[in-house]
């Protein structure tokens, strides 16, 4: 049976950032998978999962672990993104001036997450929300 | 070379993780840009950084970095301390900026 596992994320909440990857990369690591493809994934939900804190109002993250890959889908109420070409550029960044502060927002979290994985999905309605989906194949 | 040789030749102050000390230094990763950080460090380097706040212990943890050290005399916030002790990540300090201390570390590196 495929296991399950979702989070809830709040907009500005950076104490957070971290949780969903760091529980994924346990599970990861419970099911043996090999630890390229773990560090693989753990970029990727980090940078998935900091981009709801620094860019939208809440979100989730949801891992769906099947018998050959790694699903995830974080799902957002915020801005959207207007220009989905434009944001996947590595250096653009609309991050705010405290994000930026931290070292975020050196528009490098998008690209991240496309090294990363195979078949990244970015869904986005400005004023609502974005969805990413991704995933990373255990082989 | 392992993370408590570092402390012991050059005084660097332990913050917390004591008792991860003993991991082998495998390199080292300077940048104060965390995606930067996610994006390109390797397991157990030593990532050196001016950031005192508690995302850079969740970085350094999802990595498998060997320890983080704070340049310029810089001290963490409570919550990037706690941080350290519960993922066993080495917490470092030192008064030397990056450069400085990028450059001990590198030339450790080398001649070891
Ligand atoms: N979930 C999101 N909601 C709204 N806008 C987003 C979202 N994710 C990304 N963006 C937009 O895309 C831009 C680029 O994102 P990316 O993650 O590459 O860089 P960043 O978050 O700005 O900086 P970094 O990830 O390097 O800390 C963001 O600055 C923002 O404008
Ligand atoms: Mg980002």
């Amino acid at each position: 049976m495929a296991l399950e596992l979702v989070f809830q994320i709040e907009g500005g909440d950076f104490s957070n950032a971290g949780k969903a990857s760091s529980q994924i990369k346990k599970v990861l690591k419970q099911l043996n998978i090999d630890t390229r493809i773990i560090k693989r994934v753990v970029v990727a939900v980090y940078e998935a999962e900091v981009n709801v804190a620094a860019h939208a109002h809440r979100g989730q993250v949801k891992a769906l672990f099947g018998e050959t890959e790694v699903e995830v889908v974080v799902t957002d109420q915020g801005p959207g993104i207007e220009n989905i070409e434009q944001a996947m550029q590595p250096g653009y960044s609309t991050a705010s001036k405290e994000v930026r502060e931290m070292g975020f927002g050196a528009g490098m979290g998008l690209s991240n997450i496309a090294k990363n994985t195979d078949n990244l999905h970015i869904e986005s309605e400005v004023g609502k929300g974005t969805i990413l989906t991704f995933r990373c194949n255990y082989s | 070379m392992k993370v408590s040789d570092l402390v012991e030749k050059y005084g660097l102050k332990v913050f917390a993780g004591q008792e991860s000390l003993g991991k082998e230094i495998s390199g080292g990763y300077v940048s104060d840009l965390l995606s930067d950080v996610m994006g390109h460090a390797k397991e157990n380097e030593v990532w050196i950084t001016l950031q005192t706040h508690q995302n850079v212990m969740a970085i350094a943890s999802l990595k498998d970095l060997a320890a983080v050290i704070l340049v310029k005399g810089l001290e963490p916030d409570d919550d990037t301390l706690a941080r350290s002790r519960e993922e066993g990540i080495p917490l470092l300090g030192t008064n030397r900026g990056t450069f400085e201390m990028a450059g001990v570390l590198f030339n450790e590196l080398k001649s070891s």
